[in-house]
């Protein structure tokens, strides 16, 4: 736990997390199970805190001080999320549950307004579970098709096949930037410029991909970009759904309700302007403001310092887990964030997790809501180990002695 | 969290790497698959019932070690007894995995599926080590082809 080259001394970050401090079954808690949600720093803790115990009220329309108070960290949590990604206008930042909604939010809303019968939409073979079903739903609503893009051996995206399958019925492409159970980083520009060459626009499904590096919605030219605050260091419940202004004022909303709407009467409801358009009801106000302060953390540190610090703690991770006889690591691409997948000769991943368990290591056993990719491996599920920030050479070594364990309960 | 002793008993590591009734028996009259789709195991159940009695039973597929050893244990314990027998046991069965921590359970009862007492103390377990159980509590009952549990 000492300072790399670079200046990023971890043993100073881990104390702003102060869950990491603890023991589990007796052992150092050794977390590595960031890509299913990720710790907080007590800047965060403490602007909930500080907004549940000094200005809790709603926000939008009040005219009181507290109202007031709470609107203005509400809008600011928008600002601080568009410098994050670079959008050129607060407008175009949706606050919505997370990754999950502002898929849905897309596929309800810009969906349904443009796929129609026999039309296609593409996603690739590595998605999430909440990048395929939003999709399957709408395509079935409208008679329209799936299309998927496959991947090779070691977890890559087949980009050839990927332009053979844009055609002129493809209404939309929906794709991961950084895949949850592979690692895998897409080449997302290409994939936008191939799309937008024919006219199709691109949502970039950015959970594990806002949490690690930096993210520029303009440099990447796509149309939506949607991640979760909890897998960004902030409160579960809040998430982001970026979209290009444009896009968004063309699009129906995608609920109704108080806050999105300019007037009601019962013959005719004119609707709020972005961002309120999408934002119905009295949202997560608290998680909103935390995230803010999550933003706020990242953005102290430097994305591009937990990038290259996490890819050192990958590599060195690879090296570890792949010196075990019978483990094999799934997901081993070129270009790869801090996931390490792995399954073990005769053991299965429920197993490893629990035995790991009982030397306070947490990592995550099955399928990673990507059943398609297991499919796409033959194996039932995996182990993995997903890095942030805050882990540790230590932690590492943690675990390939708790693999090490494993190996021995069942020799 | 107790000692992982506890779960991976000697005997529970040696039915699962060498797992007894492991076929489709010869003849069978029903097979049920038994399905956990939070973790990805999967059996079918072969059995064969000869009126009251179950006269052969096996499975196959592929799981983890306490869903594996419990579905291999299960077959040796049912195996030529009546179909009310495995049912009573798997009620003692359930009863001793849902024990509270610290609490006794009639040993007796259980024979030698006492192996999996340990369970009781890993909560997320539990549902790997009835799997099997459900499977075939389902196929003697004869309601439908494939179960779950979560």
């Amino acid at each position: 736990m000492t300072s790399n080259g670079s200046g990023f001394d971890v043993s100073r970050i881990r104390k702003d997390f102060p869950i990491l401090a603890q023991q589990v079954h007796g052992k150092p808690l050794v977390y590595l199970d960031n890509a299913a949600t990720s710790q907080k720093p007590q800047s965060v803790l403490d602007a909930l805190n500080r907004y549940y115990t000094t200005e809790n009220s709603n926000i939008h329309r009040g005219i009181h001080y507290l109202s007031e108070q709470a609107t203005a960290d509400y809008e600011e949590s928008r600002s601080k999320i568009r410098r994050l990604v670079n959008a050129s206008d607060d407008r175009e930042i949706i606050f919505v549950r997370g990754t999950t909604e502002g898929i849905n939010l897309v596929a309800g809303s810009y969906g349904r307004a443009n796929v129609g019968e026999g039309d296609e939409v593409i996603i690739s073979a590595m998605e999430h579970h909440s990048n395929i079903v939003p999709w399957q739903i709408l395509c079935q609503e409208r008679s329209a098709h799936l299309r998927v893009v496959p991947m090779n051996d070691d977890g890559e995206l087949l980009v050839d096949e990927y332009e053979r399958l844009l055609g002129p019925r493809t209404r939309l492409v929906s794709m991961v930037h950084v895949s949850n159970s592979l690692g895998t980083i897409n080449p997302m520009r290409r994939v936008i410029e191939m799309a937008h060459s024919r006219g199709v626009p691109v949502l970039v499904d950015g959970a594990q991909s806002a949490p690690h590096m930096n993210v520029d919605v303009q440099d990447l030219d796509c149309d939506f970009f949607a991640f979760s605050g909890h897998k960004l260091y902030g409160p579960t419940g809040i998430g982001v759904l970026y979209g290009k202004a444009d896009l968004l004022e063309s699009m129906p909303p995608y609920q109704g309700g108080g806050d999105m709407i300019k007037s009601v009467s019962f013959e005719k409801t004119t609707y709020n302007s972005l961002p309120y358009k999408f934002e119905a009801g009295t949202p997560n106000i608290a998680g909103t403001i935390g995230l803010g302060a999550a933003v706020d953390y990242v953005s102290s540190i430097g994305l591009e310092n937990i990038e290259s610090y996490e890819h050192e703690l990958l590599e060195y991770g690879t090296k570890a887990l792949s010196s075990i006889s019978g483990l094999r690591l799934i997901g081993t691409a070129r270009k790869k964030a801090g996931i390490l997948s792995f399954v073990l000769d005769g053991v299965h991943p429920h197993d490893i997790g629990t035995i790991l368990d009982s030397e306070g290591i947490a990592v995550r056993t099955g399928h990673h809501c990507t059943q398609p990719v297991m499919e796409r491996f033959g194996i039932p599920a995996t182990a993995r180990a997903s890095l942030a920030f805050y882990n540790t050479r230590d932690e590492i070594d943690a675990l390939a002695k708790g693999i090490d364990k494993v190996l021995e309960v069942f020799s | 969290m107790s000692d992982l002793q506890d779960l991976y008993q000697d005997i529970v590591i040696d039915h699962n790497s060498r797992p007894r009734n492991f076929r489709k028996p010869e003849g069978a009259t029903r097979s049920i698959e038994g399905y956990n789709p939070l973790c990805g195991d999967r059996y079918t159940l072969y059995l064969k019932v000869d009126g009251d009695l179950i006269s052969d039973i096996g499975f196959q597929g592929s799981g983890c070690a306490i869903s594996k050893a419990s579905a291999s244990m299960m077959t040796d314990a049912v195996k030529g007894r009546p179909t009310k027998h495995a049912q009573e046991l798997f009620d003692s069965f359930h009863k001793m995995l849902m024990r509270p921590p610290g609490a006794d359970f009639d040993a007796d009862e259980v024979g030698d599926l006492e192996a999996l007492s340990g369970v009781n103390q890993y909560p997320a377990r539990v549902k790997c080590a009835v799997l099997s159980w459900h499977t075939l509590h389902a196929a003697l009952e004869g309601d439908g082809d494939s179960i779950t549990t979560e």
